[in-house]
C-alpha cells in the first residue's frame, strides 16, 4: 500500500510500509549506505506525518518480512498479547505517543501494555519522538531483574565490570577486576570479553571469577562473553557459569550470521536454568544498530527498526541484562556524536518499552566523528532516562577491543551527580568491605582484604 | 586567634593515586589512576585526551602519495621500480567513512590507467598496494621498509612483479579490483589500520590469492598490528608475508585454510573472517 503526503504542489510517495518507515527515521550513515534514508528533511517530516496517521492494527495485519521466511517474525506474531494491546488497538502511531506521554500513563500501564506492543510498533512510535519524549517514556518504564543482585530497581545504577585484556592474562583480568570493585563497579555483572574462544580458555576464565567471587561473598554474577555453543560446552564441562551470553540481531538471517538460531538460545537457557544457580533471568544479549546491514540481512529495513526486533526477539528469554553497543559498530552506521546519542537514546527507549532490562555500552571508535563529552552527554541523559546499567572499563579504555567504552569514574560520575546507588546487595557488600559509605569512596589503603589478595597471589 | 594556615583551609592535593599501582605491572589498561572526588585527576585525564588526539589525527592525516612513491622509486633502484597512483571512488575523508563500499572501488580514472597498461611479456606472479586505509600515518612510517624487504625477496626467487601501486582513500578489498586489472596471481595491500587508543600508527597487510571483484574477507590473509616497539617489527612482518605468498603460490589459496596449516607462530598470521570497521 502506497502512503502520500502533499505540501503545496510537491507530493512525497512512500510505496510501503517498511519504506515509510525507513524514511521518517532519524538521520543514520547506515541508512544512507543502505539507500534507504529520506533524500532531504522535508521528505523526513513528510513520512513522519504520514506515519502518525498509520493505526497501530496495519503492523499486525501486514508483516515487515515475512512470516513464512524468518522466525523472528513468527515469533513476534505468535507471542503478541491481544488482551495487552487492547489498551492501545484503537490508535494511530501518532496517537500512540501522545498516549506514552499522558500523566496518566504510569509504570504500571506501561507494564501492563509490554507484551502487547509489537517491536515494529516501538520502532514507528520512536520515529515521531524526539529526544525528550525518548527520556520521558524511558524514565516511567519500570524492568527490574534478579540474579546475586537486583538491578534496575528505582534511585539504583548498576555497572557492569569490563576487565579486558588482550592475551587474556589472569593477572591483567584480575588486576583491572579489583581496580573495578575498589571503584565500586560490578554490580551488574563481572563480564570478560575473551580474546580466544578457546574453551579452556573460558572455562579457566570463568573459575577465576567464581573463585574470586566465593571468596569475598561478593552478591554478583559472572559472564564471558563468548559464542552461546561455547557456553554450552563450558557448562557440559561443569564450569561455574552464571549468565549465557550472546549477540543477537533483527532478523533470522542476522542472527544466521552470529551462528545461532531460536532453538540454540532456547536450548542454551534451559541449560543455565537447570545449573540453578540465580534465578529465572539467567540470559545476557547483546545489540546494536547496524549489524543486520553489515550481515547484508536487513531485508530493507532500516536500522533502528531491525534493532527493535531484536529486543523481540531477547525478551522471549526474559533475560538480566541487555544492552546495546551503540557506537561501537563505526560511522559508517552512526558517524558522529548526534548518531551515537539519537540511537542510544533510541535503543534504551525500544527495549524499555519492550519490556526489556535495558542498559547501554556507551562507546566509540577513533574514526566516529565523537569524543568524551559526546559519551558525557549521552551517559548523563541515559542515566536521567533510568537506563539499567553502563559499562566500567578502566579508564574507559578497552585494551583488548580496541574502542573507548565508560569508565568506573563514569558511573561515580552519576551516581554523585543524580543520587544513584548500587544494587541494595552490592551496595551493602560495598559498605561492608569499606569501600563506600554514604554513597562515597572510602580510602583504602594496602592492607585492604581485596588487595592482600593480590599481593599474596603474586608474590 | 591566628587564622588557620591556608593548606588546612584547602582540601588534600588532588588526584592521589590509588595505593594500588603496584597492579600496573600486569596490564596496560588505565587502572589505579585515583580521582578528585570521584572524578578522573586531571593528569590520567589529559593523558587519555592526548592518545585520542593522535588516534584522530592519524585517521585524517593527508596521505603523501608522491612523497611515499618519489622515495619509493630511489631506495628500490636496482630493478627500477614502476609505480603507478590509483584512487577509489570515494573523493575525500568524508565521504570515505560513511561509504565503505566506494572505498573498495576504484574511480573511473584510476580504472582506465589500470587498464591501458600493457601487458607484461608474462603474468605477474605478485602485486603490492600501498594504501592509506584508516591511517596515512601507519603507511608513510611503515610500509616501505616492509615492501623493500618482501619485493627484494620475491625478485631473488625469479618472481615477476607488477608496478607498484599506490592508492588513496582506500579500503583492503579495493586490491581485488586493482588485482583483477593486473592480471596478478597474487596481491598483497600494505594499509594503515584502524587507529586505537595507543597505536595510531599500525600498518596491517593482506594477501589475496587469484584477486577479483567479490573476494571475501575469509579468503585473505592478515598480519596485523605491524609497528616496530610495540607490535611486529619489519624482518618478522617481511618473513611471513614471504612464507605465506610461497605457500599461496603452491596451494593457490590465501585464508582460513592456509592458516590452518601453518607452522608459524598463529599470532602473526590470522585469517580475516570477521568485517570489522578496518575493512
Amino acid at each position: 500500500m502506497e502512503y502520500r503526503q502533499t505540501f503545496g504542489v510537491r507530493t512525497h510517495r512512500f510505496a510501503d510500509l517498511a519504506t515509510l518507515l525507513a524514511r521518517a527515521s532519524a538521520r543514520k550513515s547506515g541508512d544512507e549506505l543502505a539507500g534507504l534514508a529520506a533524500h532531504n528533511d522535508e521528505e523526513r517530516v513528510a513520512a513522519r506525518m504520514c506515519l502518525a496517521e498509520v493505526p497501530l492494527t496495519r503492523f499486525l495485519d501486514e508483516a515487515l518480512i515475512p512470516y513464512e521466511q524468518d522466525e523472528v517474525t513468527r515469533l513476534i506474531f505468535d507471542a503478541h498479547d491481544a488482551e495487552a494491546f487492547a489498551s492501545v488497538n484503537a490508535l494511530t502511531v501518532g496517537g500512540l505517543r501522545d498516549w506514552l506521554l499522558a500523566y496518566e500513563t504510569d509504570s504500571t500501564a506501561l507494564t501492563r501494555l509490554a507484551p502487547g506492543l509489537t517491536p515494529e510498533m516501538v520502532a514507528a512510535v520512536t520515529k515521531l519522538m524526539r529526544n525528550q519524549d525518548l527520556i520521558l517514556v524511558a524514565s516511567k518504564c519500570r524492568v527490574i531483574t534478579h540474579f546475586r543482585s537486583t538491578i534496575g530497581l528505582p534511585g539504583r545504577l548498576s555497572i557492569r565490570l569490563q576487565p579486558n585484556h588482550p592475551s587474556d592474562d589472569a593477572h591483567g583480568i584480575a588486576a583491572s577486576m579489583l581496580d573495578g570493585l575498589l571503584y565500586g563497579a560490578g554490580d551488574a555483572v563481572i563480564g570478560i570479553n575473551p580474546s580466544s574462544d578457546n574453551l579452556q580458555n573460558v572455562i579457566s576464565m570463568l573459575e577465576m571469577i567464581d573463585e574470586l567471587r566465593r571468596r569475598f561473598d561478593i552478591p554478583t554474577q559472572s559472564c564471558v562473553l563468548t559464542h552461546v555453543t561455547n557456553s554450552i560446552a563450558a557448562m557440559e564441562r561443569g564450569a561455574p557459569l552464571d549468565l549465557v551470553f550472546q549477540s543477537i540481531g533483527g532478523t533470522e538471517k542476522t542472527n544466521r550470521s552470529f551462528g545461532i538460531d531460536i532453538a540454540l538460545l532456547e536450548e542454551a537457557r534451559a541449560a543455565a536454568l537447570a545449573l540453578g544457580r540465580g534465578g529465572d533471568n539467567v540470559m545476557y544479549f547483546e545489540t546494536g544498530q547496524g549489524s543486520s546491514l553489515s550481515a547484508g540481512a536487513h531485508h530493507g529495513l532500516d536500522q533502528q527498526t531491525c534493532e527493535a526486533r531484536a529486543y523481540g526477539l531477547a525478551r522471549h528469554f526474559k533475560p538480566l541484562l541487555v544492552n546495546t553497543v551503540v557506537g561501537f559498530i563505526g560511522p559508517e552506521y552512526l558517524y558522529d556524536g548526534k548518531q551515537i546519542t539519537r540511537a542510544g537514546l533510541e535503543d534504551h527507549f525500544c527495549g524499555k518499552l519492550l519490556g526489556l532490562p535495558m542498559g547501554c555500552d556507551v562507546c566509540y571508535t577513533n574514526h566516529a566523528e565523537a569524543d568524551q563529552d559526546d559519551m558525557d552527554n549521552l551517559l548523563t541523559l541515559l542515566a536521567v532516562a533510568g537506563c539499567n546499567y553502563f559499562m566500567g572499563v578502566p579508564g574507559a579504555d578497552d585494551i583488548m577491543l580496541n574502542y573507548q567504552s565508560t569508565s568506573f569514574h563514569d558511573a561515580l560520575y552519576l551516581r554523585s551527580l543524580l543520587g544513584l546507588k548500587p544494587a541494595p546487595e552490592f551496595e551493602a557488600w560495598l559498605e561492608r568491605m569499606q569501600i563506600m559509605r554514604g554513597g562515597r569512596l572510602l580510602n583504602v589503603d594496602t592492607r585492604h582484604a581485596l588487595l592482600g589478595m593480590s599481593n599474596g597471589g603474586d608474590a | 586567634m591566628s587564622p588557620p594556615e591556608m593548606t588546612d583551609a584547602l582540601p588534600k592535593p588532588a588526584g592521589n593515586g590509588d595505593p594500588w599501582q603496584d597492579l600496573r605491572r600486569h596490564t596496560s589498561a588505565r587502572i589505579a589512576q585515583g580521582r578528585s572526588g570521584a572524578s578522573l585527576p586531571t593528569a590520567p585525564m589529559l593523558a587519555f585526551q592526548l592518545a585520542h588526539a593522535q588516534a584522530r589525527d592519524a585517521v585524517h592525516l593527508p596521505f603523501d602519495a608522491d612523497g611515499i612513491s618519489a622515495l619509493a622509486q630511489k631506495v628500490e633502484e636496482n630493478p627500477p621500480l614502476e609505480v603507478l597512483h590509483v584512487r577509489s571512488a570515494a573523493a575525500d575523508r568524508s565521504i570515505y567513512l560513511r561509504r565503505p563500499d566506494l572505498g573498495r572501488r576504484l574511480d573511473k580514472a584510476s580504472r582506465l590507467r589500470l587498464t591501458q597498461l600493457a601487458s607484461p611479456s608474462r603474468p605477474f606472479d605478485f602485486a603490492f598496494v600501498i594504501a592509506d586505509g584508516l591511517s596515512a600515518l601507519a603507511v608513510h612510517q611503515h610500509a616501505l621498509p616492509v615492501f623493500r624487504l618482501v619485493r627484494q625477496a620475491l625478485i631473488q626467487t625469479g618472481w615477476n612483479i607488477a608496478p607498484l601501486v599506490i592508492a588513496e582513500q582506500a579500503r583492503v578489498a579495493l586490491g581485488d579490483e586493482i588485482g583483477e586489472l593486473l592480471g596478478a596471481k597474487q596481491l598483497a595491500i600494505l594499509i594503515g589500520e584502524r587507529p586505537g587508543l595507543s597505536s595510531a600508527d599500525s600498518l596491517g597487510i593482506y594477501l589475496t590469492y587469484a584477486p577479483c571483484i567479490g573476494r571475501h574477507d575469509a579468503e585473505r590473509n592478515c598480519i596485523s598490528n605491524i609497528r616496530p616497539g610495540n607490535g611486529l617489527d619489519y624482518a618478522q612482518a617481511a618473513r611471513t608475508l614471504v612464507w605465506l605468498a610461497d605457500e599461496a603460490r603452491r596451494r593457490q589459496l590465501t585464508g582460513v585454510a592456509l592458516k590452518d596449516e601453518s607452522e608459524h607462530d598463529p599470532l602473526l598470521v590470522e585469517s580475516q573472517v570477521d568485517t570489522g570497521p578496518s575493512e
